[in-house]
């Protein structure tokens, strides 16, 4: 799960993590409302106005406006809010942008970078740190590994005052400042470790000219298997930002990712489910989704996954590949046939099914009268499917 | 021959008592050798109880004590599976084979830990796995029995339905399996595909393996590089890596099927297993005849 930057300040404020001060808004009004609260103390007489989407690489889309007087907040609040936001990682379209974070001006002496996740070889956290802060950090990693330097934390010791204040030392940190560093990078730790996220990402972590050491940004994702002890990151979810087809297929405990492509698929099974979109792209055509309908699939679940599949304009026919082990293959042929008379099925649809009463399954299909293309493994499946579609 | 189980396992069930648990348990008995192999269960609260005249016991170590077990299999639900991994390692089971899926990965970071630190000789499969079967002999898990054939073909892989298909296939050309090892498909686990090569490589009963892979982390590269420097004992190795089409930074079901920070592409994969010596297919239709194609 993720949250906005706002949201990821607020959780490493509690761990001690120093950040400017600001407060999210989703109004223009509100964002001149908490300029002029800022204002009073305000050293350096400037705001920063920032678009809260999940997506990165916002400030090169336009998402983050510096402004200089409480005129300036006001027109930058009403140039980002609401626009659609496109960076590297929102696709064409880009993102609304329904929420701003109004923060105070830094004065920026040094940025760095730092970040954690789950290093899966150690199966350790893994702190990353680089003194090339502010910029894409896949880059650096590419261009000048040489720039990154990991420290792999010890679950039960956590980050020691040793590893924090070497780390911080590699990548410029002066002195005077590697109280405060070692402050905000076990903070850093103690709120990834507790609040079981997946990744957490100071980009850039700044020196202040006063030598101060604060966090300009946060990004924080969780695990989605620990949110069931969590109420509190729970609630920070911000729906507006998740593709509602995902958000539907979660309500019936389906696994679904929208793609490009125009041919839709339901498999049970992750490593299936993939094979079978990887078998599409090999015949020539492109898969219009992710859909895994699990182990325990019900003629419900198997509607639903038809609902799904079809309130996607783009998709011209179906392909179902289904490896029936524990699940039966009767029990999913008669959840098609079900699914394909609700939903007035009009576009070709394909089926393999594989393993347990597979013939009872395949005898269902065929007297269901439906027009139902049987295919006998996957190739056949994805080469009948393509052909279908293409109408070739 | 086979790795890791056959049919002189002695199995413990934690979570027999479940829905999940009794379903499967049940499923394992029919299959084969499996009425003698599946010997206790554990539920702390239903110690003395028994299902289908299997015994219950408060813990895993007094059905050690009293059975002899030396291999565990969880149902536990997630909150709690990651302590009943630990109850099994601490009463030193040979092999622990966790089923259940949706475990935080932290639980499984401090599980490890804590196992590495106390140098834990117990042999960890998943979590996030179908389970492990030795075709004919045992099975331990959740895949479907009937499409296994005894043999001397090696699996394994991170995907449940892909390894039925896999094994589909091989069992069709009548290539049998002598095991076939599903290893999750959770970032932080126990046997990786390095691990159950390894164990294949030195297996007289089996002659070639199948290895599965899909996008996410370098599990399949570290045992491809494994394979080609230090492996001594070679037999051929095919592979298939799913996941060509998958968007980065969308996890693809599998907790740690996930592309991320544009490393553990498939292509990559692929590339990685091509240099190493293990043939590869994209086409997953395919994997039982490119096995059979390198015999």
């Amino acid at each position: 799960m993720k949250i906005h930057e706002y949201q990821g300040k607020e959780i490493l404020r509690k761990y001690g993590v120093a950040t400017p001060r600001g407060f999210p808004c989703f109004s223009v009004d509100e964002a001149v409302k908490a300029a002029e609260t800022l204002g009073a103390q305000l050293a350096t007489k400037r705001w920063v106005v920032k678009a809260q989407i999940h997506a990165g690489g916002r400030g090169k889309g336009g998402g983050v406006k510096l402004a200089r007087s409480l005129d300036e907040v006001k027109t930058c609040a009403e140039q980002i809010l609401g626009m659609q936001l496109k960076t590297h990682q929102t696709g064409p379209a880009g993102q609304q942008v329904r929420r701003l974070l109004i923060e105070e001006g830094a004065d920026i002496k040094a940025e760095l970078y730092v970040g954690m996740v789950v290093d899966r070889v150690t199966q350790k956290v893994c702190l990353m740190a680089s003194s090339e802060g502010g910029m894409d950090i896949e880059e650096v990693a590419a261009n000048t590994p040489e720039k990154i330097h990991k420290v792999f934390i010890d679950p039960v010791a956590g980050l020691s005052d040793a590893e924090a204040d070497a780390v911080a030392t590699k990548i410029g940190i002066p002195v005077a400042s590697l109280p405060q560093a070692r402050t905000a990078l076990q903070g850093l730790y103690k709120a990834f470790w507790e609040t079981d996220a997946s990744l957490a990402e100071i980009n850039p972590l700044i020196v202040t000219g006063d030598g101060r050491v604060v966090a300009l940004d946060a990004k924080m994702n969780f695990d989605a298997n620990a949110l069931y002890r969590h109420e509190d990151i729970v609630a920070m979810r911000d729906l507006d930002e998740e593709d509602p087809a995902e958000i539907e297929a979660s309500k019936f405990d389906l696994s679904y990712i929208s793609l490009d492509g125009n041919i839709g698929c339901l498999v049970n099974g992750a490593g299936l489910a993939m094979a079978t979109m990887d078998t599409i792209k090999l015949f020539g055509a492109a898969p219009a989704n992710f859909l895994d309908v699990g182990g325990g699939a019900t003629t419900e679940k198997v509607t639903e996954a038809f609902k799904l599949m079809l309130a996607n304009p783009n998709v011209k026919g179906i392909l179902v590949n289904i490896f029936g082990g524990i699940m039966r293959c009767d029990t999913i042929a008669n959840g098609i046939v079900a699914a394909a008379r609700e939903v007035h099925l009009s576009v070709p649809l394909v089926v393999r099914m594989r393993g347990t009463n597979e013939d009872i399954g395949k005898e269902i299909l065929r007297d269901s009268g439906l027009p139902i293309i049987a295919a006998s493994d996957m190739a056949d499946a994805a080469r009948k499917i393509v052909h279908a579609v293409s109408g070739k | 021959m086979s790795i890791l189980i056959d049919k002189n396992t002695r199995v413990v069930t934690q979570g027999i008592t479940g829905k999940t648990g009794q379903f499967h348990t049940t499923m394992c008995k029919q299959y084969a050798n499996g009425a003698n192999c599946f010997v206790a269960g554990v539920n702390p609260k239903k110690a003395g109880e028994s299902f289908e005249d299997i015994p219950i016991y408060a813990t895993v170590k007094e059905a050690k004590e009293q059975q002899g077990v030396n291999a565990s299999v969880i149902y536990v639900p997630p909150p709690f599976a990651a302590a009943a991994i630990w109850e099994a390692v601490e009463a030193d089971l040979d092999l622990v084979i966790c089923i259940t899926e949706g475990i935080p990965v932290r639980d499984m970071v401090a599980l490890k830990d804590r196992m590495r630190k106390e140098g834990r000789k117990t042999v960890l499969c998943g979590p996030n796995c179908p389970g492990i079967i030795t075709p004919d002999e045992i099975k331990i898990g959740i895949m479907p029995g009937h499409i296994h054939k005894q043999g001397r073909v090696g699996v394994v892989s991170r995907s449940g339905t892909l390894t039925y298909e896999a094994v589909g296939q091989l069992s069709d050309l009548n290539l049998g399996q002598s095991t076939a090892v599903g290893i999750g498909g959770d970032p932080v686990n126990g046997l990786k595909h390095r691990d159950v090569l390894e164990l294949f490589m030195n297996d007289p009963g089996t002659d070639a393996v199948i290895m599965i892979g899909e996008i996410g982390g370098s599990d399949e590269e570290a045992a491809a590089q494994w394979y080609r420097d230090e492996c001594r004992n070679k037999k051929p190795v095919v592979g298939f890596i799913a996941g060509v089409t998958a968007p980065a930074g969308k996890r693809m079901g599998h907790a740690g099927a996930i592309i991320s920070g544009g490393k553990g592409t498939a292509q990559e994969k692929l590339d990685v297993l091509e240099s190493c010596g293990i043939k590869t297919t994209k086409n997953p239709a395919e994997m039982g005849l490119l096995l059979q194609s390198v015999l």
